[in-house]
């Protein structure tokens, strides 16, 4: 039976690699109904007990899903298979599910648990193969030091995943990544270097500390994978940090010299071009890559082109000469060279060299073959010549008519495009308004020839432009009458609707310049005239079936049967039409909107009325009538017949205009454009005088724009020699040479025209703001954290507390507390004082070629002196009184002559090794005699040890560096190293001193204990109410419970209580109950859960420690007693 | 990162997919018809990079393919990846399979997909290079069939398929089977070693 299901599947496969198959394979019945049964029988096979049987059919899933087939059904099927115990099952499962399985497939946690277990197989192919599965486990940071290198680079590159979707796991695992850089199997750090530069290309700037360890792989590996990899990263990183890139010249010379492998060499200039300090390396890398570019070998020329537009960024100039080779790229028989070519021509433009190019790109429109690539030119040429704000267009009339030769492409996706170019150049080149109008009104008359096919050709677009531009400018119109019946063709009805919209508007502009024209002449039945052309003309639009062409021109319609009524009765009432268009219409960046600061008080949220009841809200206008932004500003301005209505909207459009600017598509930055160019509406516009007469359309007229531009530039360049002659006669020699080798050069070639930038295209008070730039979607945006702050306790994984603390970086430290009590009968004061505060401490930390400044870390310190009764009053010497322990942690001075009261302890951690702490002790001399040669010593014991300078024994003391005259404090510090913190700890210590005064020098001893309790390893973490539930319900924790009674005193006084000498924080607290949280300094969580009765309270606890929470809530029960 | 890896044939029929950030079925298809479009327009002697994908990823992206006989190899990367550097592992992968097939031929990856898999799986994991030695990926590929063997059971089963198969009448199939060897050796492009 097996074999038959193996048969089946076989011929299915040959099947499909029949051509025949293929060709019917889009429609292919027989195939689509063979597959069906195909999936009948796996179906069939799914349901036998036989693993062996399943797995061959799952595998035919998969197979099926690549052919594309949804095969989700048979997830659990999948996960049988995966569960198998053979090795040859399991793998065949694990593939399935790793071509199939999602994020939203339901039994994503079996499968997650199924992983788990693979994980934790003694296999190492069983690890392996479980993997490649699915990155969801955590756990594989535990793998990353597995035994066998095979699993350790496996779960290094896995890690990458877990990242990506767990970005705080980032930082805690990120010490044990780094460590594998420096792996003894090559595999596994060529793993680690790939996830590090995966990493470091999106946020290199936390990377820079790795710079010296990878300039070390750098020179030591051999490995070209690894090696191309690291000078990848080093491309991203030298920007950052200008050092590296002289570090690198010597070892990248080397490479360059030595390799043999292509890939590694141009890696090499690759990254060598973007370090642009690198000056002479530089020009030889540039000359490096026209060699790439000339040689036969496509890749390379591809490559190399590639890498030129890299230097084209930094240095336009050094590509700018090799402008010979590019161009001749341009004519390559491979696209994707050809576009490459094409990329770097936008930035290789210049005001001399703009029009050349795009003549030759012209050329290229001419005779590219398919439209993807035509269409590419097209667009190139548009970026090109508008690119930052038309900076290299010299001459508007040619640009003009470059889109307008443009227009001649048929069959081009991107007529909007180009219609988008008109209009704008028409908007914000006053100047060139005049001869746009002409070439559009020209455009309108062979409307035939552009719109010959509307269905496909989007090239109808410019007509939109076409008609908009001379119905706003009809002032500069000379054959308006020519123009108007050009629009009323009833052709233009096979427009699409969009465009008749558009035109039904502009022939009212039109028609009110018209009439105005004619009522100024006097000729009263000219102007009646087109007013029953109008008439006549117009119910074909009314006829649309496109419901804003319809509305539009029935409107339009009844107010020129009103003017014309007005006509018959001999009213003048041109002034009154054409001031319904009154007003100039100005460009609007397209963030203005945005940089308008809310003014002070206004809530935008908020309702003004209260909210309708059912949808209908404004917003829901027919959107999809509106094709183009840009048809906004004509919608309400659909005139009415009463004379005050017209009044009223005349007022209402001006008001418009004020409030609503006209809104223009995009051109790059506008905001910059006109911070760079200030005051140009100053600058006198060069008119240039229209001799050539512009009659016949579609025909290359730029050429001539050209040769004027050339004239222009030539007239231009001898009025400057002429006035530089004059100003400098003396040096006229000299500087006349000069100025012939100069006159070409960018700056002299003024522009014939000036890009209009009105002011009012940004508001007034704009915030100078480019956030909104920045997409809040990256999802690599995540990972941009700063990799060498350590660790908070909060970012620490839960998970990692079991299996790797000995690699944790943590800055916590043991909080011991440490009470001195002062037994002198004087002072038999209670003193309750605790005091935490975080104290600043920067480190820098120096690496070789980059400094990365280490975040501030948070140190503890403490103050604590106790409440405790002194019962007894003691003469000096007494003798040792029994330790009392209330709370967290007290060191008990034997009476003295001295009296040290005060304590303070600072807790360290120290960096390299979380388990030491250091303690600070206060002495304070309360005698009058003057203390000297102090000296302190504890008893260690296996778990707490004083750290005492090397070669000194157990016995021997520490000194404390300083003495102490009569009243005066000092502080001195002293380092332990702990094991664990499960339990309380007791250390017996003796402090010795000299003490003088007038009767002469005395030795003195003073014993203490110093009291590390369990809660003074707590430190009072904050932590939400969601994540506390999320620690409950995971079930790691042991449970312990205590019930104190007789408690007398408030719940908040009692929470109080607890949060303070126990170092919790309080989740969340309802009635008289609340939930408390505290972890401590080696992780360990602690949760209570405190609830009051009457007279009595009791502790629920949850701590991953057992023996750490019965200590704690022992302690605890000890404070609450004495409430 | 490596986006996806697809094989195809001349026909566009596909042999091997592997994406590496989730995309639907349908969308699978629609990547694989969209890149084969693409490629299989282009001349022979023109350059093996390839801009314009749309569907996957966007213009960060670059299809990077060799084709071998009857089979286009093509892996989508973004601009992490060095492109020679891809190249040359398509090279290591092609031979791979050859070593591990002995003369591999579209055949061979129809028949072993999950092979095919396995194999892939060694050099690329979760979209990243993993290995680029070859000697390493066929002792690790040698080792797991080795596991295989020993697992027995289903063992036979693959080669007694084949030769069932290859026992059948069908006229077609030699037509089909003889497309040349696609063990074609690139003698240019030092391979990572």
């Amino acid at each position: 039976y097996k074999l038959k299901s193996v048969q089946i599947i076989l011929n299915h496969m040959f099947a499909t690699s029949f051509p025949q198959a293929q060709m019917s394979s889009i429609v292919c019945f027989p195939q689509a109904k063979y597959i069906s049964q195909c999936i009948d029988e796996i179906k069939q096979e799914l349901k036998q007990d036989n693993i062996a049987v399943k797995a061959n059919a799952v595998c035919k899933l998969t197979y099926l899903q690549m052919l594309g087939y949804d095969i989700s059904w048979a997830a659990f099927n999948i996960i049988e298979v995966m569960s198998a115990s053979k090795f040859t099952f399991k793998r065949i499962g694990y593939l399935a599910a790793s071509q199939c399985f999602h994020e939203g497939t339901d039994v994503i946690m079996l499968t997650t648990n199924q992983i788990r277990k693979d994980l934790s197989s003694p296999n190492q192919y069983d690890t392996g193969v479980a993997l490649t599965g699915l990155d969801l486990a955590n756990d594989i940071m535990t793998l990353m030091s597995h035994t066998k290198p095979y699993i350790r680079k496996k779960a290094v590159l896995i890690m990458y995943k877990v990242f990506l979707k767990y970005p705080e796991s980032l930082r805690p695992a990120f010490p044990r990544l780094k460590e594998k850089l420096e792996d003894p199997d090559p595999g596994v750090q060529s793993a680690a270097v790939n996830v590090i530069c995966e990493l470091a290309r999106r946020n290199p700037k936390n990377y820079l500390s790795l710079a010296p360890l990878f300039f070390k792989l750098m020179t030591s590996s051999t490995n070209n994978w690894v090696l191309i990899k690291i000078i990848k990263l080093f491309g991203a990183l030298t920007p950052l940090e200008p050092r590296l890139g002289k570090k690198l010249i010597e070892p990248l010379t080397n490479l360059i010299h030595s390799t043999s492998a292509m890939s590694l060499l141009y890696e090499c200039v690759n990254t060598v071009i973007t370090c642009n300090k690198l000056c002479g390396f530089f020009q030889l890398c540039v000359q490096k890559l026209r060699i790439l570019i000339e040689d036969s070998d496509q890749n390379l020329k591809y490559l190399g082109l590639l890498a030129m537009s890299k230097i084209l960024k930094t240095h336009p100039k050094s590509v700018q000469s090799h402008k010979d080779l590019i161009l001749q790229c341009l004519d390559d028989k491979d696209e994707s060279i050809r576009l490459r070519a094409l990329d770097l021509l936008y930035g290789m433009v210049s005001k001399k060299n703009l029009m050349e190019i795009v003549k030759k790109l012209m050329i290229h429109v001419d005779k590219a073959e398919g439209t993807t690539y035509r269409d590419e030119l097209l667009t190139k040429i548009i970026d090109i010549c508008s690119q930052s704000n038309y900076q290299y267009i010299t001459n508007f009339e040619w640009y003009i008519s470059i889109l307008v030769e443009l227009t001649r492409l048929e069959g081009t996706r991107h007529g909007h495009l180009i219609a988008a170019q008109m209009l704008d150049v028409a908007i914000r080149v006053k100047a060139i308004r005049r001869f746009a109008v002409s070439q559009m009104a020209m455009l309108l008359d062979n409307a035939h020839l552009i719109a010959s096919n509307t269905q496909r050709n989007g090239i109808c677009e410019v007509l939109y432009a076409a008609a908009w531009i001379c119905g706003e400018f009809s002032e500069h119109l000379e054959e308006a009458n020519q123009t108007l019946e050009a629009m009323l063709r009833p052709k233009v009805t096979t427009l699409p609707g969009h465009i008749q919209a558009v035109y039904v508007q502009n022939m009212v502009k039109l028609y009110a310049s018209i009439l105005q024209q004619k009522e100024q002449a006097g000729e009263k039945e000219a102007a009646q005239e087109i007013t029953q052309l109008m008439i006549e003309r117009l119910p074909q639009f009314v006829q649309s079936a496109d419901l804003e062409v319809q509305e539009r021109a029935s409107c339009i319609l009844q107010l020129i049967k009103y003017i014309q009524k007005l006509q018959i009765k001999e009213v003048p009432v041109a002034e009154e039409v054409i001031a319904l268009f009154a007003g100039e219409l100005n460009p609007v960046a397209p963030k203005a909107q945005k940089k308008v600061p809310v003014p002070e008080g206004l809530d935008l949220d908020a309702w003004i009325n209260e909210p309708p009841s059912d949808s209908e809200s404004e917003d829901e206008k027919p959107k999809t009538i509106f094709h183009e932004e840009e048809q906004r500003h004509s919608r309400h301005r659909q005139p009415e017949i009463d004379e005050e209505e017209l009044a009223r909207r005349r007022e209402a459009r001006k008001q418009e205009q004020a409030n609503n600017p006209f809104y223009i598509k995009s051109s790059p930055s506008p905001q910059k454009r006109y911070q760079d160019t200030p005051g140009v509406e100053h600058i006198p516009v060069v008119q240039i005088d229209l001799s050539v007469p512009l009659k016949v359309p579609g025909m290359p007229m730029s050429d001539q724009y050209v040769k004027l531009e050339e004239e222009r530039r030539h007239k231009q360049k001898l009025e400057k020699d002429k006035k530089k002659k004059k100003q400098k006669k003396e040096k006229r020699g000299k500087h006349h040479r000069h100025n012939s080798l100069h006159t070409e050069s960018e700056e002299d070639i003024a522009p014939a025209h000036h890009v209009d930038i009105i002011t009012e295209e940004m508001p007034e008070n704009a915030l100078p703001s480019d956030e909104d730039d920045k997409d809040p979607n990256d999802p690599y945006k995540a990972l941009d954290i700063d990799l060498d702050k350590p660790l908070a306790d909060s970012e620490k994984l839960p998970v990692q507390r079991h299996r790797n603390v000995e690699t944790l970086k943590s800055p916590d430290s043991e909080a011991p507390l440490v009470e001195k009590k002062s037994k002198k009968p004087k002072k038999k004061e209670k003193k309750h004082k605790d005091k935490e505060r975080d104290k600043g401490k920067k480190k820098e930390k120096k690496v070789k070629s980059s400094k990365h400044k280490k975040k501030k870390h948070k140190k503890e310190k403490e103050e604590k002196s106790k409440d405790k009764k002194k019962s007894k009053k003691k003469s000096h010497h007494s003798e040792e009184e029994p330790p009392e322990s209330v709370q967290n942690g007290t060191l008990e001075d034997e009476p003295l002559p001295v009296s040290s009261c005060a304590q303070t302890y600072d807790i360290q951690g120290n960096l390299q090794n979380d388990s030491q702490v250091t303690v600070s002790v206060i002495f304070e001399n309360k005698s009058t005699s003057f203390l000297k040669s102090m000296e302190l010593n504890v008893l260690d014991s296996l778990n707490t040890k004083m750290l005492r300078p090397e070669g000194s024994s157990v016995h021997d003391g520490i000194p404390v560096p300083f003495q102490l005259p009569p009243g005066i404090s000092n502080e001195a510090q002293f380092v332990f190293t702990l094991q664990s913190i499960v339990m309380a700890q007791k250390l017996k210590g003796t402090l010795s001193f000299i003490v003088k005064n007038d009767e002469g020098s005395t030795h003195e001893k003073l014993d203490f204990k110093l009291h590390f309790s369990c809660a003074s390893y707590l430190i009072t973490t904050p932590c939400y109410s969601d994540a506390f539930a999320k620690l409950l319900e995971s079930g790691d924790l042991h449970m312990s419970s205590i019930k104190v009674d007789g408690i007398s005193i408030s719940f908040q006084h009692l929470l109080a209580k607890i949060c303070f000498h126990h170092h919790f924080s309080v989740v969340e607290r309802v009635d008289s109950c609340a939930s408390m949280y505290s972890r401590s300094i080696q992780g360990h969580h602690v949760c209570l859960l405190v609830k009051k009765g009457e007279n009595s309270v009791s502790i629920d606890g949850k701590c991953n420690d057992s023996t750490l929470l019965s200590n704690l809530l022992d302690e605890m029960k000890e404070t609450l007693s004495k409430c | 990162m490596i986006k996806a890896i697809l094989i195809f044939n001349n026909h566009g029929k596909p042999r091997l997919s592997k994406f590496y950030q989730r995309y639907s079925e349908d969308t699978q298809q629609q990547i694989i018809r969209e890149t084969f479009h693409l490629v299989s327009k282009r001349d022979e002697n023109v350059c093996n990079f390839l801009e314009g994908g749309l569907l996957i990823g966007g213009s960060d992206n670059k299809l990077i393919y060799r084709h071998y006989a009857t089979l286009y190899f093509v892996f989508c990367v973004d601009s992490s990846e060095s492109e020679l550097g891809i190249l040359d592992l398509i090279q290591v992968f092609v031979e791979t399979l050859d070593k591990c097939f002995e003369n591999v031929c579209e055949l061979d990856l129809i028949f072993h997909v999950d092979k095919v898999h396995n194999i892939l799986a060694e050099m690329v994991m979760g979209g990243m290079v993993l290995e680029t030695n070859m000697n390493e990926i066929v002792t690790q590929i040698d080792a797991q069939n080795k596991l295989e063997k020993s697992e027995a059971g289903l063992a036979g089963a693959p080669a007694r398929a084949v030769s069932a198969v290859k026992n059948m009448n069908l006229p077609e199939i030699p037509r089909n089977i003889n497309i040349g060897d696609i063990s074609i050796k690139v003698p240019n492009l030092p391979t990572f070693k």
